[in-house]
């Protein structure tokens, strides 16, 4: 009985050609079948691109004060127009765009954290504790947002802004705020994958074997319940835009002189009349980012859906 | 009794339901020497698997409670043992080989990776080491081009392939006993013969222990050199594999070996397939005599009375029927 079985001589040649296949290249696979999501990919790419090294070849000052060209249309000196004091819109969204991007990706990445902590100790913990993190979910989601975020950083600005300077302080509080009203649906999402993933037979084969109880949450459940927390990731960067462009918007985000694509539509918006552009460029360049993100996102949710097998 | 490797007296095992306590495992007892492989007996919810994870402590607890007995491992008592030498236990001295092998595995690693993660929990040695290590644990249980396919994910493998990489994982620290939990059930049968045999081979070949919990008679006969029949959580027969199929004792395992399907007789004889009658009694308040009286045919007024005690009639031969010398 015993002596050595070879377990399948067919199959051997086939396995060697075979180029391997891992989970983030079959993930690829699919999202590249996502046609929107591609092309979205490409613009999200490209708005990016523009505000990193964008100014470096755009190289006209934001805060150029020019009264004989107020609130040009596009023309070739200024492709997107001018706002009242003369100054270039291109210049002053592509400087924007940075910190409203950089908001959009530091507050994902606030909402996310929390998120992920929160949803794995109640999934790992259950009984109390669960109930107790859940509760208090369910009240952040309770909670009148938009109210709350204008006291918190009506009462906190200053005082933040005191100790680690303006820019830097009014960055740390949006992005804070933002973060910390944005992690339910993830640590939701986190919990209901935890609760199935730990009952499945890998970890506790993987326990069998010897792994503690970290090892079990950080290396086997964690990876496997990362798929849908991308998926959520992705619309917390747009939901976190548009949270900037509301605060600047009404007035409670940054300083004027740090034209934020919201900032730069509370600044246009009593000049609709005549200056159109002025509102309508900021504008698209928000939408395009966050339609461009939430398609992303779909076709990351396609990709990375195990259920999904094409 | 001392010098066995594993020695479990008078297990216990009860699990907490919103109707009671559910007396899943009742008063094991089992023992098995190094080198030597056991198999474990019985239908679903026998308590063998139950009996099987609380070795290792894999049950979860609550609700799970092992309520009384003592698990001797080489001399040492696991019940009161504290996690982190349970941890310690698993895999490099016992090792566990589940029944799924199409789900035991991690599908975001490569088997590669899984493997050496094990190795690696238990020794310290490099990622490169422990990586080559896994490739030779794939070569040791023929898989060909084991060391392209530590690369492959699980789901390039085959459920056949899969249970392979498996037993090399539970093998990979060299364990001096294998629990292997109906390692060949999600299997089909012409795989099932292939990884009993590797599971023989590799015993002979490193020299471990194993105990095997199935359900079908089969895989006993293949495997093992002593047999443990459970019912409704008790032990109701031990014997040598030989003798159990020559005269089996227990009415329960006569019927269970009449109940192998047989293919030579199905063919000329038209027989219809035999069943033992009735289902397992409900483990929430179990009979107070024997459990099995109410699906026996020998069943007499005394055997409702009180239960049977497992009585050794012959060396190496224990039955819990008061009427097995008359039966057999």
């Amino acid at each position: 009985m015993a002596g050595s079985i070879p377990a399948s001589a067919i199959a051997s040649p086939a396995a060697a050609a075979r180029p391997r296949i891992g989970p983030w290249r079959e993930a690829w696979r699919r999202f590249r079948k996502h046609r929107l999501a591609v092309a979205s990919a490409v613009v999200l790419g490209t708005i990016i691109l523009a505000v990193l090294i964008g100014p470096l070849f755009w190289s006209l000052p934001i805060d150029e004060i020019d009264f004989t060209a107020r609130l040009e249309g596009p023309s070739l000196a200024h492709p997107l127009g001018t706002d009242d004091l003369g100054q270039d819109l291109l210049a002053r969204i592509l400087y924007g765009g940075r910190i409203s991007l950089a908001v959009g990706f530091a507050a994902m990445s606030v909402a996310v954290s929390v998120g992920v902590l929160v949803g794995a100790i109640a999934g790992m913990a259950g009984g109390r504790l669960d109930a107790a993190l859940m509760w208090l979910t369910d009240l952040f989601l309770s909670l009148p947002q938009l109210p709350l975020l204008l006291l918190i950083i009506y009462l906190f600005r200053d005082a933040l802004t005191g100790v680690v300077g303006q820019e830097l302080g009014v960055f740390i509080l949006i992005v804070t705020v933002i973060g910390a009203f944005n992690w339910m649906q993830v640590a939701r999402l986190v919990r209901a994958q935890f609760f199935s993933l730990r009952e499945k037979e890998f970890v506790e084969a993987a326990r069998a074997l010897g792994a503690s109880r970290a090892r079990l949450v950080w290396r086997h459940i964690l990876p496997n319940a990362l798929g849908p927390v991308i998926v959520a990731a992705t619309i917390d960067v747009a939901a976190a835009i548009i949270a900037e462009s509301t605060l600047s918007f009404l007035g409670l985000g940054f300083p004027p002189d740090i034209p934020t694509w919201g900032r730069l539509l509370f600044d246009a918006k009593d000049n609709l009349d005549f200056a159109p552009h002025w509102a309508l460029f900021p504008g698209l360049a928000i939408f395009l980012t966050v339609v461009s993100i939430n398609f992303v996102g779909d076709g990351l949710r396609d990709a990375l859906d195990p259920r999904r097998v094409q | 009794m001392a010098g066995r490797l594993l020695n479990i007296q008078g297990l216990k095992v009860h699990f907490k339901t919103d109707d009671g306590w559910v007396h899943a495992v009742d008063g094991v007892d089992l023992s098995l020497d190094a080198g030597e492989t056991l198999s474990v007996v019985g239908e679903s919810g026998s308590g063998k698997t139950v009996t099987a994870k609380t070795i290792l402590k894999l049950i979860d607890m609550p609700p799970g409670r092992i309520m009384d007995g003592s698990i001797l491992w080489q001399g040492e008592d696991l019940v009161p043992a504290r996690p982190e030498r349970m941890r310690d236990i698993r895999s490099k001295e016992i090792g566990f080989i589940f029944q799924e092998p199409m789900t035991s595995l991690n599908p975001v690693y490569t088997v590669g990776e899984q493997i050496a993660e094990t190795v690696r929990q238990h020794q310290r040695i490099s990622r490169k080491a422990a990586m080559e290590r896994a490739a030779e644990m794939l070569s040791l249980v023929h898989i060909p081009n084991a060391s392209r396919r530590v690369h492959d994910y699980p789901h390039q493998f085959s459920g056949g392939m899969r249970q392979r990489v498996m037993i090399a994982m539970a093998l990979s620290c060299d364990p001096k006993l294998i629990i292997a939990d109906e390692p060949t059930t999600a299997l089909d049968v012409t795989i099932q013969a292939q990884i009993l045999d590797l599971l023989n081979e590799m015993k002979e070949r490193l020299g471990m222990a194993v105990l095997l919990i199935t359900h079908a008679m089969g895989v006993v006969a293949e495997t093992a050199q002593r047999v443990i029949v459970m019912y409704a959580g008790q032990v109701v027969e031990e014997a040598p594999v030989e003798a159990l199929f020559d005269r089996p004792l227990h009415p329960y395992t006569q019927g269970l070996i009449r109940s192998i399907p047989r293919l030579d007789l199905a063919a000329t004889e038209h027989r219809r397939l035999e069943a033992i009658p009735g289902t397992v009694p409900s483990l929430l308040s179990p009979p107070q005599g024997c459990r099995f009286a109410a699906r026996c045919g020998y069943a007499i007024e005394a055997c409702r009375a009180a239960p049977p005690p497992l009585r050794e009639i012959a060396p190496g031969r224990k039955v819990a029927c008061i009427r097995a010398e008359e039966i057999a």
